[in-house]
């Protein structure tokens, strides 16, 4: 077991004072630690901070507390057996990892997706950037004492919970993109009850809005800290919204599209300050681009099947499976044998709510992946943050954190 | 959708702007192309990877400035066992490449590229954790998943998936 240093721990040997050296106590800094377990951290996230008074001189991130070899795992499963353990990677944006993994090797099968399929992708992908940017907004006003916009972002959380247990049976772990398509037909009233969360929602973000963007605490909290250039950005590897804070213009849905993303319209919020109120800025005008793209997927949902038709790979519907022999047949193989992949390597990558997200397949041509590495956009955000706490103050440390949005399940995967 | 066969010659590819740069600048580090899934490869000599990098991220018609992702797969038991893998983005030019340097199962070593992206500061040391991989001139080689004092690199493929009993 690693040892912890205490909550204070004693200055190192290189920063105690020494007489001899004529060093005196302005020179001195402490070593603070924060986390794994502080609440305000989101998760396992250890900070070693060295401190001087108030300003914060250095920050050292120490993850892995939650490293549990998902890529491991991995290359001991069936291609489809995969799935549910993206889920747990990311788990505020569980369909988006779905997502990134089943777009990944229906690229390394070369398997083509029926529209309906597409576009209930979109869709619920959608909704899920707004659970993760819900929770995002709720935790991070959270941390700067406004307490009210928690509540509020759970309430709207909720329902958008409730959307990925009517069509997946499950709030969090959906698993509900399968590869070749989607697991379930959505239930009989899915679509009108979005519609008529879309057409509520818009209101209730004018709602955090009105307690948060004019709110001069909020604004004093925010505004000039923990900024973050342009080239500091790009060079840290920060993405999402940390990276258009800063002034770049890169959204993977408009630039690299993506399961028929290029049907729909929608702008890229970009601002230039880079420092956490842009951030704030940028993720809340994201909600309201998600909305409008519900809300365009809704109004042009084409029919048709949910699945590709690739008898080998697609399990059949389970109505056919009971009824007729083949289906079983491939139903079995498919359970017993998985389904093999064709030699290769794909690098896939979709835009999460934090960023890029990269799914690196390898196949040596088996029915289980030689190789699944995730790239995570939390791994790189969190490099970012040493460079914009650096030189701030003790307190912007929290503000700083819950801008970049850091999900640890992605970080120790 | 049935697959294309893989491009594997460099005259034939030499119009992506990655690959131009490189063997405009030193064919010599090119050791091999391939262009498949719309992907394009290119395996890089391993001295020359920092340098090549370096190259790409400062190449004036398609800067690749961004580093998406930098991992590791392990090939045992043929030889060169280790393949290090970065995937480079063009933020402008919205244009993707991935290199290549192959390593030895025995001592397998690199040279480090956070001179280049300082992002490749995590990306090296899980590499070096979970493949032993050691990248020479890293700021901070130290485990990042693993506890300090773990034996062994989980992600290698003579690893047992349960670990070590």
């Amino acid at each position: 077991m690693p040892q912890f240093p205490a909550t204070v721990a004693a200055p190192g040997p290189e920063h105690t004072s020494d007489r001899a050296s004529g060093r005196t106590s302005e020179d001195r800094t402490l070593v603070l630690n924060m986390g794994p377990q502080h609440p305000s951290t989101h998760g396992v996230l250890r900070l070693v901070l060295e401190i001087d008074g108030e300003t914060v001189v250095r920050v050292k991130p120490e993850v892995g507390y939650l490293h549990t070899g998902i890529e491991k795992t991995c290359e001991a499963k069936f291609y489809q057996q995969v799935v549910p353990l993206t889920d747990r990677i990311d788990y505020l944006c569980p369909m988006t990892n779905n997502l990134a993994y089943c777009l990944a090797v229906e690229k390394l099968l070369g398997l083509e997706i029926p529209p309906k399929a597409q576009w209930m992708r979109v869709l619920m992908n959608e909704l899920t950037r707004i659970n993760s940017h819900l929770v995002w907004l709720g935790t991070h006003a959270m941390d700067l004492g406004a307490m009210t916009v928690f509540l509020y972002c759970f309430r709207e959380r909720e329902d958008v919970l409730r959307f990925f247990e009517m069509v997946s049976g499950q709030r969090m772990m959906t698993s509900y993109f399968r590869i070749g398509g989607l697991a379930l037909e959505p239930p009989l009233g899915f679509f009108e009850k979005v519609k008529k969360f879309a057409d509520r929602f818009l209101g209730n973000v004018d709602e955090y809005e009105g307690l948060l963007t004019g709110n001069p605490i909020f604004v004093m909290r925010t505004k000039g800290v923990a900024r973050l250039s342009a080239e500091d950005a790009i060079a840290l590897g920060a993405g999402g919204p940390t990276l258009r804070a800063s002034g770049v213009d890169i959204d993977l849905r408009r630039d690299a599209p993506y399961t028929g993303y290029e049907k729909f319209k929608f702008n890229v919020p970009v601002r230039t300050e880079g420092d956490v109120f842009a951030r704030y800025v940028c993720r809340v005008q994201e909600l309201r681009e998600s909305i409008g793209m519900v809300q365009q997927a809704l109004a042009g949902m084409p029919e048709g099947p949910i699945k590709a038709d690739s008898p080998k790979v697609v399990l059949p519907d389970r109505e056919k499976m009971k009824t007729q022999m083949e289906a079983l047949i491939y139903h079995f193989k498919i359970i017993t044998e998985g389904f093999t992949v064709p030699a290769g390597e794909v690098y896939q990558a979709i835009e999460s709510p934090r960023g890029e997200m990269g799914y690196y397949i390898v196949s040596d041509g088996t029915a289980k992946p030689y190789r699944v590495h995730m790239r995570g956009p939390s791994y790189a955000n969190l490099q970012a943050l040493a460079k914009m706490c650096e030189g701030g103050l003790i307190a912007d440390v929290v503000a700083a954190i819950g801008s970049i949005d850091v999900v640890l399940g992605d970080i120790d995967r | 959708m049935p697959l294309d066969p893989p491009i594997t010659e460099i005259e034939q590819l030499k119009s992506h702007p990655a690959l131009g740069r490189l063997v405009e600048w030193n064919s010599s580090v090119v050791q091999a192309v391939k262009f498949d899934r719309d992907e394009l490869t290119i395996w890089i000599e391993k001295g020359a990877i920092r340098e090549a990098c370096a190259i790409l991220r400062d190449s004036a018609d398609c800067p690749f400035n961004y580093l998406a992702d930098l991992t590791c797969v392990d090939w045992y038991p043929s030889e060169p066992r280790f393949e290090v893998v970065y995937h480079l983005l063009s933020i402008a030019k919205k244009e993707r490449v991935r290199l290549k340097a192959r390593l030895d199962g025995s001592s397998p070593a690199i040279e480090s590229v956070t001179s280049v992206w300082p992002s490749a500061n995590f990306y090296e040391r899980e590499v070096f954790d979970l493949f032993g991989v050691r990248f020479t001139g890293h700021p901070n080689l130290q485990r990042i998943m693993m506890p300090d004092d773990w034996e062994g690199h989980p992600l290698r493929k003579d690893y047992p998936v349960e670990g070590y009993r």
